[in-house]
């Protein structure tokens, strides 16, 4: 339990620091993050409906919680 | 005294079916029926103690418009204790009870199969239309439909004090239970409206405390039909969330409201320090503070962020689980993976929220939006980026934009397919779900608190199941396996 509290409760200007460096775009892990979404924005109009507008307009809900 | 938070969620899933003719009810119950033929299911839901009109405050206020009980439309119960059926027109998956958030997550995750799997038994039959089912909460247009989540609480907590403990939540979880939203569909942001939203579901609601759940919506409801002895038990019908798609987004909304439950029966949540003045503009605001730095004005004049209430009820549960333990919430094991979960997700949020794009719903969404309107320039009011927003919730594993996103998993896949047909263990689930199993032809009708028997003579015999913390396979399982026919079972249950 006492780790825990030691870790908790971080100020904003501590961790910024810390996990911007790690996540940033010329990270290595920024980078994975990016391409990974670069490849899924490749694709994606293929997996997009045909018409948005059209899917966008049709779809209606009523009747509910 | 704090008492074990039994859980479970219910999901209306938006649904569309194509044609001109295209009715959701029929769409409903087409997955629904569909489903149930192909794992002959063949009980029905018993409604004799139904009473969504119930008010926890034990008085219904004039005008209030209490929920009906639909008792025709397509209803059925599994061998993994759920209960699958159509809700005003959406199909509804209420999971079986569960024990802790780990578990539930296995079952909300399950839900989604059965929904999957109900899409291809539909695709199959000859006449019936292309259905879709898509797990979000609202159409874009002002039209919403919920993803409740229920906890077992101990009736002797005034229900002043769970409203009072549970509003700052409910209010400030968004920052990590959000589904995301493209654009804005009601008037709760007057001559502002914001591009994106952390929470489908935060602008439907109006009140603070009420009974309704389809108008004026209140962020607690007040619905008291706990499904257990009511002398003993409430169950708190919570429907101010969204409906997630990420593991870890319903692990901490279900794990974390669970321990300031705890806390609020136990008294050690400061709800009087986290109080808002106007928790509905609240609720509003921090859907609308992609930045997370927006100060709330607090009932005693001072004011803090979404993210700063959000680290002094983290501290309050660290301080519980300190003196009094995580039994309550499922145990240690669970109980710290909720709290070291809950820390880093804080410490995410306020360092650099994009670090959580494989974890929670609202930034994994938004990611996608922004790199998409980057490549193609498009404006807000894009159809493109609404049509993006649907697709994110779409259960079709071909459509899905969720499943191209590599989200952490909590859960394997090996579990949730078991969790399809099996039950939870240590719930009266499992008694529910495996008598259905045992004994489908006899099991004439069940609900959360009973299962009716036809044994072939009259009358038909209820058995009642009152506490949800028994009937589980450890008291149940030796009994189930002498017992040869549902007459023997029943003989022994009543001797």
């Amino acid at each position: 339990m006492a780790e825990r509290e030691q870790k908790r409760r971080t100020a904003p200007s501590r961790t910024e620091t810390e996990v911007v460096e790690e996540t940033s775009p010329s990270s290595p892990r920024g980078e994975k993050l990016k391409a990974d979404l670069d490849d899924l924005l490749d694709e994606i109009d293929e997996v997009l409906e045909d018409n948005a507008e059209e899917f966008v307009r049709n779809y209606v809900q009523k009747g509910g919680q | 005294m704090a008492i074990p938070k039994v859980c479970g969620i219910e999901t209306e899933y938006g649904i569309h079916a194509a044609g001109p003719d295209a009715n959701p009810v029929t769409a409903s119950s087409i997955l629904v029926n569909a489903y149930a033929a192909e794992v002959d299911r063949r009980t029905g839901w018993d409604f004799e103690d139904e009473s969504p009109d119930k008010d926890a405050r034990g008085y219904a206020r004039e005008g209030a418009m209490p929920p009906m009980v639909e008792t025709h439309l397509a209803n059925t119960v599994l061998t993994n204790g759920a209960r699958y059926y159509v809700d005003h027109a959406h199909p509804e998956y209420s999971t079986p009870e569960c024990v802790d958030a780990l578990e539930l997550v296995c079952h909300d995750k399950a839900g989604e199969e059965v929904l999957r799997r109900s899409m291809l038994a539909a695709a199959s039959l000859p006449t019936a239309p292309v259905v879709v089912a898509y797990k979000n909460n609202s159409d874009g247009k002002g039209n919403s439909y919920g993803c409740h989540e229920n906890y077992l609480m101990d009736r002797s907590v005034p229900f002043g004090n769970v409203v009072a403990g549970v509003i700052p939540h409910f209010v400030t979880r968004q920052i990590f239970t959000g589904a995301g939203k493209v654009g804005c569909e009601t008037m709760a942001f007057g001559s502002e409206p914001p591009h994106f939203q952390i929470s489908q579901r935060a602008e439907f609601f109006e009140e603070m405390v009420g009974l309704e759940t389809t108008l004026k919506r209140p962020i607690v409801n007040t619905r008291d039909e706990p499904h257990a002895d009511p002398k003993r038990f409430r169950r708190l019908h919570v429907i101010v969330g969204d409906a997630n798609l990420a593991e870890v987004a319903t692990f901490l909304k279900v794990g974390t409201t669970a321990l300031v439950l705890a806390m609020i029966e136990d008294e050690m949540l400061p709800a009087k320090e986290l109080a808002l003045s106007d928790p509905v503009r609240a609720m509003h605001q921090v859907s609308a503070d992609l930045g997370l730095g927006r100060p709330l004005r607090t009932a005693d004049g001072s004011t803090m962020t979404a993210l700063e209430m959000q680290w002094e009820i983290f501290a309050a549960a660290q301080g519980y689980a300190k003196e009094r333990g995580l039994e309550v919430v499922g145990g240690e094991q669970v109980g710290e993976m909720v709290l070291d979960r809950w820390e880093a997700v804080l410490q995410g949020l306020e360092s650099d929220p994009e670090s959580l794009a494989s974890q929670l719903d609202w930034v994994a969404k938004r990611r996608l939006v922004e790199g998409y309107r980057e490549r193609h320039g498009c404006a807000w009011d894009d159809e493109r980026l609404a049509a993006l927003d649907l697709q994110y919730h779409d259960l079709r594993p071909e459509r899905s934009l969720f499943a191209r996103l590599a989200m952490e998993r909590l859960v394997d896949e090996v579990a949730v397919r078991e969790a399809v047909t099996e039950p939870p263990r240590r719930t009266r689930a499992w008694f529910r779900g495996r008598c259905l199993a045992r004994w489908p032809d006899s099991v004439v009708t069940a609900n959360w608190d009973s299962l009716v028997f036809d044994l072939g003579t009259d009358p038909l015999r209820r058995v009642p199941m009152m506490d949800p913390l028994k009937g589980t396979a450890e008291h149940t399982d030796a009994l189930l396996e002498e017992c040869g026919n549902p007459t023997e079972l029943l003989d022994r249950l009543s001797s």
